[in-house]
Order: structure tokens, then sequence, then C-alpha cells
């Protein structure tokens, strides 16, 4: 456990530069660089948008073909709007919407599902205050088997840290 | 790390911690609300029921009971549906454009922005939803498959595109919202003491936990929100233009409606916020957060639209000339002239002298001035949107059917309603919602916290407190049994050298010099900074409880501990505990 961000960020180096495999971080806002240090992928979020907007435009595209110019076509005093290329114009406002719609509900569902953030939810950071002033991270022995328990400990102590706990994990979630 | 120059003022005054970002963020919402707060919500509640009363009158007689007549078939109900759309326009702006500008002030607001926004537009759609008359069949503006031979709504009506603009806009600011909100949940509900509370908030924060993953994900998820809600509030405002600008009434059908009714919007919508957060800040006592300098960008945001919206205004008066359209300047003309020239003229001096001070920095940078302000330019764009409306229509092309407009009760009650339920949204919101984001101001903090910037922060000591003890990995680490499942302190070598007896002795010539502390009236020791649950064991398990015991800590003292407790020499004292505790103790 830390209290401060940069000092757990060049903790983290430290132990990284060592070879122990940090398995996660809790902190209470995003810490701007332990990414690439504890091995966090970039996150593929932003392609979900993407492909959601994609298909809310499709669908509004669709919907307009059917609607407007198959299944019930509008004559508003004679003006040529008897193919959907001709009469995409006043479309176009719907569209967007739809495509907007779509893109940021669509990532903001997947988000809480890949999150496993849902209501009801446990939580489960390890300590309440690492949602306030606490800086958290997890090593496991079992990801760090070349190291022994005390190799590991001597390791994490030679870090600026505060405390280190102990436990046999339980796998929440 | 971001660095920020020097010479740029401090967004956050004063020196800060992470910590007490949380405590003054969430002491409002711990705490007991002050009366002013219950005489608050009690006028707005009273105002709003009056409002729903209205509005259940007016379902069950007709629209009839409007101020409505065959030439005036528009007035007062589109007039509050765009200028709460444009009030509306201000959150979502400040969250996702200045996100995308790197604009770290608008932490202060955005939040309160947000919620704005959402109680506005919200109020905004009930508007068109009881003009519909028969709200019941609402759901016909929707694409329903129905069996009136699959009658379907018209997409090429600017009306329609208001349904889908307004609802989109709804949801996604919502979204955009509460995704920020989840993590400072999160946060409440880890120091809740209260299990209702705790309950409450833990369902609310959706169990975050704050992984790095996560968190990557959320500034992603920010990010690529902003991006899509940046167009959004364009459209949704240039889509409301639509209604007047598409149609062939003169003094509507103008094509510079929609940047014009943008930059309305955007000038209304910080004026409301500046008129609220001026409120809550002094009410929740965020003054370190929201403080001059942010009055002072919003004041100069309020400048740039209002200038733009005065440039649109001379636009319209000029093509109405330059067109030639006898009809298109008669409108105008009946404008400035007509029988409404008093609505003109409130436009006018409203929205276009008076932002016009705020080059004085002086008076831009007055609180109480802003306030007034705010207020003249709320009214005036009220005004705005009256003018436009009634005015266009009510001396039309056939002069027996010329009229005025006049306002029944419901009129006025429906409008004061929608008033009234807006702020009993917000304050509800403001007590029992965390009003500023608390994650992400800790990600300020120390690139533009005032202590940071000037050096009078503590400055962290550079020493890692263990290098001389440490030996190296191959000597066993005699006597200590450690196992792996063991949750018992971790001792260093140092204390591995005291038999019991001698531990014994050290604790009580601590205790000695102390004081005896009473466990039953013990302090949260986690609370001093270096402490966590498990040290706090520790030194309840030597019989230190209490504040006060660990305020009479010296040199001495903690050399003592260190070498009992042997965890981390040099970390208390480091750290302070005593001053610490001394604070503590007297809070």
């Amino acid at each position: 456990m830390y209290d401060d961000d940069h000092v757990l960020l060049d903790g983290a180096k430290k132990l990284v530069a060592q070879g122990v495999h940090i398995t996660d971080v809790f902190s209470p806002f995003p810490v701007h660089g332990i990414d690439p240090v504890i091995g966090v992928k970039h996150t593929r979020l932003g392609i979900v948008a993407f492909m959601f907007g994609l298909l809310g435009m499709t669908l509004a595209v669709i919907g307009f073909k059917y609607m407007m110019i198959d299944n019930w076509p509008m004559n508003i005093g004679g003006k040529p709007n008897f193919t959907l290329l001709q009469n995409f114009p006043a479309f176009v406002p719907i569209t967007f919407e739809f495509t907007v719609l779509f893109a940021a509900h669509g990532m903001a569902i997947t988000y809480l599902i890949r999150n496993k953030t849902l209501p009801g939810m446990p939580a489960d950071n390890p300590y309440p205050r690492t949602t306030d002033d606490r800086f958290v991270m997890e090593i496991r022995l079992s990801d760090n088997t070349k190291f022994s328990a005390s190799e590991l400990h001597a390791k994490i102590k030679e870090t600026d840290i505060i405390e280190i706990e102990e436990k046999e994990y339980v796998v929440v979630k | 790390m971001h660095k920020e120059s020097a010479i740029r003022e401090p967004l956050i005054l004063g020196h800060k911690t992470y910590h007490d970002i949380t405590e003054d963020v969430c002491r409002s919402i711990e705490g007991k609300a002050p009366k002013a707060w219950y005489v608050l919500f009690g006028i707005a509640l009273l105002l709003g029921l009056y409002g729903v009363g209205c509005i259940l009158y007016l379902l069950g007689t007709g629209i009839g009971t409007w101020g409505l007549n065959k030439t005036v078939q528009w007035a007062w109900d589109i007039t509050n549906f765009v200028w709460w759309v444009g009030i509306g326009h201000a959150g979502t702006l400040i969250s996702a454009v200045l996100l995308l500008f790197r604009q770290k002030w608008r932490m202060a607001i955005n939040r309160a922005a947000e919620a704005m926004t959402i109680f506005a537009v919200f109020m905004a759609g009930l508007f068109p939803l009881i003009h519909m008359g028969r709200l019941w069949v609402g759901y016909w503006v929707m694409p329903i498959p129905n069996q009136f031979g699959s009658l379907w709504v018209n997409f090429n009506s600017p009306l329609l595109w208001d349904v889908f603009a307004i609802t989109t806009y709804l949801s996604v600011g919502f979204v955009f919202w509460y995704i920020g909100l989840i993590p400072d949940f999160a946060t409440i509900r880890d120091r809740a003491k209260n299990p209702v509370s705790k309950k409450m908030y833990s369902i609310l924060s959706f169990g975050w936990s704050g992984r790095a993953k996560h968190w990557n994900r959320f500034e992603i998820v920010s990010l690529v929100l902003a991006g899509l809600a940046t167009p959004l509030v364009f459209s949704v405002h240039s889509i409301v233009s639509f209604d007047f600008a598409t149609s062939v009434i003169p003094g509507w059908h103008t094509t510079i409606f929609p940047p014009y009714f943008v930059a309305g919007a955007v000038f209304s919508g910080f004026a409301m916020v500046q008129t609220i957060m001026l409120i809550v800040r002094k009410g929740l006592k965020l003054e370190a957060y929201l403080h001059v300098k942010h009055i002072e960008y919003m004041n100069i945001v309020i400048m740039v639209t209002g200038s733009i919206v005065g440039v649109a205004y001379l636009t319209e008066l000029f093509m109405s000339w330059y067109s030639g359209v006898e009809y298109e300047s008669y409108a105008f003309i009946n404008r400035a002239t007509g029988p409404y020239w008093w609505a003109y003229a409130s436009m006018m001096t409203c929205n276009v002298v008076s932002p016009q001070l705020m080059w004085f920095k002086k008076l831009r940078r007055s609180l109480l001035f802003t306030f007034f302000i705010s207020i003249v330019v709320n009214i005036g764009m009220w005004f705005e949107r009256f003018v436009i409306i009634v005015t266009s229509l009510h001396q039309d092309y056939l002069p027996s059917s010329w009229s005025m407009f006049h306002p029944t009760w419901t009129d006025i009650g429906i409008y004061i309603g929608t008033i009234g339920l807006f702020f009993v949204f917000y304050l509800a919101f403001a007590r029992y919602f965390p009003i500023l984001p608390i994650a992400e101001l800790k990600t300020i903090l120390k690139s533009s916290g005032e202590s940071y910037k000037n050096d009078t922060a503590p400055v962290r000591p550079k020493t890692a407190p263990v290098v001389n003890t440490f030996v190296p990995t191959d000597e066993p680490i005699e006597e200590v049994v450690e196992t792996i499942e063991s949750t018992l302190d971790h001792v260093e070598e140092k204390a591995t050298e005291l038999s019991d007896d001698e531990k014994q002795h050290k604790i009580s010539s601590l205790i000695e010099k102390l004081g005896v502390g009473n466990a039953d009236q013990k302090d949260d020791l986690k609370v001093i900074s270096g402490v966590g649950p498990k040290l706090e064991e520790t030194l309840n398990g030597i019989g230190i409880f209490t504040f006060e015991q660990v305020s009479k800590m010296t040199k001495e003292e903690y050399d003592l501990l260190d070498s009992i407790t042997g965890t981390f020499p040099g970390r208390a004292e480091r750290d302070d505990w005593a001053e610490q505790a001394k604070n503590l103790m007297n809070k």
C-alpha cells in the first residue's frame, strides 16, 4: 500500500525491472503511466464504439428506406423524394443521431460488462481507502514463482511502501 | 507527469491532499443539510407541485387553457422549451468540448453542469409532450409498426428530428454523467458509516474497485463519449432551430439560425451555470476548487458567445433589408418598433449590451456582478425566444387576423412549475451526489494545485526508509516464522533480536511515556498518513488507541516504537505522526 501516486509508480517500475509481476493496482484515480509498466494493454473500446456507430447508421438507413421509400412513400408538394438518395438530405439529422445513440450506449454497456461493474455487484478493492488516497499493488505469489515469499517481501519493502499485507486471496470475480 | 506553466493561476487554492479533496466534497453528503437547504427545497417543491397541478389541469381540460390563439399558435410553451434546451447545452459542452481541448478548469464545474443539463433537458422535453394535447398517445412520435395501414412518422419533418435529437441528447448526456459518477460513488460507499447509505451507494457505484485496467478503460470511454457528445451538442440546437428555419414564416426562415441558436444556447447555459455555481460554492464551501479564475473563464465564454449572438441579431436585421423581401423587412421592423418593442428592447439590452461589460477585468472578476449579469442573461435569452416566436407570428399576412398574445395563469403556472421542479432535482443532486468530480480533481491536484505550483507543499523525504537494514536475500531471514497464509505483521531483523522480555519491557516504557489509552474510546488511527489497518492493529496491540497518545510521541518514542514493531524504521518520524495526531485531535 502506498500513499502517493508517483511513489507507487516508481515502486512499480523498480519491481518490474527486477522481474516481479504485478497483478493489479488499485487507485482512487487513474495513475497515468502505470498501464505500460504493469502490462495493461490499451483498451479496444474505441473500436467497439465505432462498430456500434456503424450499426446505428446502417439501421437508420435501412429504416428510412423501408418506411419512407418502400412501405409508405409520402408525396410532399411533389418534391423529388421517391428514391433514398434524393430524399437523403432530410435524413441526415436522424442518421447522425442514431449513429451517436448507438455508439455511446453500445460502448457504455460494453464498458460496464467488461469491467463487471453492474448494479449490485460487490466491490473488491482490498481496502476502503483505495478510493480515497491510498494506492495498492496486488502481487501474487502464484504469478511470481521464481521468487520465494521472503525474497519478494524484501524486494517490495525496498520501495517506499507504507504497508504490506499477505493473505490468501479469494477470487471474487 | 503533466506539467503546467507556473504563470497560469492555480485551479485548486491552498494546500490540499488527496484526502482533503475527498473530505471537502463528501462533507455535504455525509453531514446534515443546513436549514437553508430545507427552506429552498420546500419552496421549489411547492412551485413544482403547483406546476404539476397546472399540467394536470391542462391535460384534463385541453390546450385551450393556454393563451394561444389562431394567429399565435406557438408562444410560451415553445419559448420555454427552447429556453430550457438552451440552458441544457452548457453541461455537455463544458464536459465534452472542454475535455477535448484539455481545459482543466472544467473539472470545477463539469459534474454540476452536466446535472443541470440533464434536469434542464428533462424540463424542456415536458413542453412538446404536453403540447401534443393527448400525452397518453405520445409514443406515436416513434416509428412503431401500427394498425393504421403501417402509417409511419414523417422523417422529413424537423419536428421529428427534434424528437430524436432531444431523446438522444438526454440519454447520452445521462450516460456520460453517470460513467463519471461511478468512481465517486465508490468513494462515498467506502466512507459511508450508515448501513443504509452504504447499501445505496454500493448499488449506485456498480461495484467499482479502481483497478488499473478499469481506469484505463474509463479514460477511453470518457474521451470517446466526449468526442461523440461534442457534435451532438451542436446538432441538438441546430435541429431545434430547424423547427423555425425550415418554415416559410418571415422572421423564422433564416439560414443563420443553426449557428446563432447554438451560440445562444451556450451563452444561456453558461449564465445558468454561473447562477447555480455561485450559490453552490458558497453553500457547500467549495471556494478552493471553484474560485475567481473559474468564474472569469466562464465570463469570457459568456462574453464571446454573447458577442456572437449580437452579431447574429445585426446580421438578421441587415439581411431583412438587403434581401429586398418586403415581408421579411416588415417582420423585423415590427419586432423593433411594433407592439412588442419592449420585448425586443429587453432582449437587445440583456443579450448584446450586458455581456460587453465583461471586457472590464474588474467586473468579470467580481462575484456579485457576475451573479447579477447571469440572471440578466437568463432573462434576456428567454425574451430572445419569445421575440423570435411571438413577434414573427402575431402580425401575419392577413391584417384581419392580427392579434396579441396574453399568457393565462396555466401558461405562467407551468413555466414557474418547471423552474420549481428543476430546483427540486438540483437540490436533491447537490445533497446526495458528489458535486465535484472527486477522482478527476485528484488527477490535476499536483499539476494545478496552488501549493504544488509555488512549492509550499510539504516535500516528501526522498530516502527510502529501509535501505540500510535490508539484507541480501541469500542470507536466510532467521527466526521469522513467516508463512504465506499468515496475516501477521512482518518483523524486521532488528526486531527478531529482541526477546519477548525485552519487548515487553519496551512496550511498558513506551506506554508509560504516552499514557494509558482506553480501548473503548479508540480513535481511527488509520486517518494518520502512514498508518494502515495492519499497523493500527499492532498499535492497538501495544496499547496505543488514541490520537492523544500518538500526539505525545517524540523522536525517542518513535525509535522505541520502531524497535518494537520493527516494520518501517523512521516512517513515523518522517510522516510526523505526532503533529498529524495533534491536528486530528483538534478537529
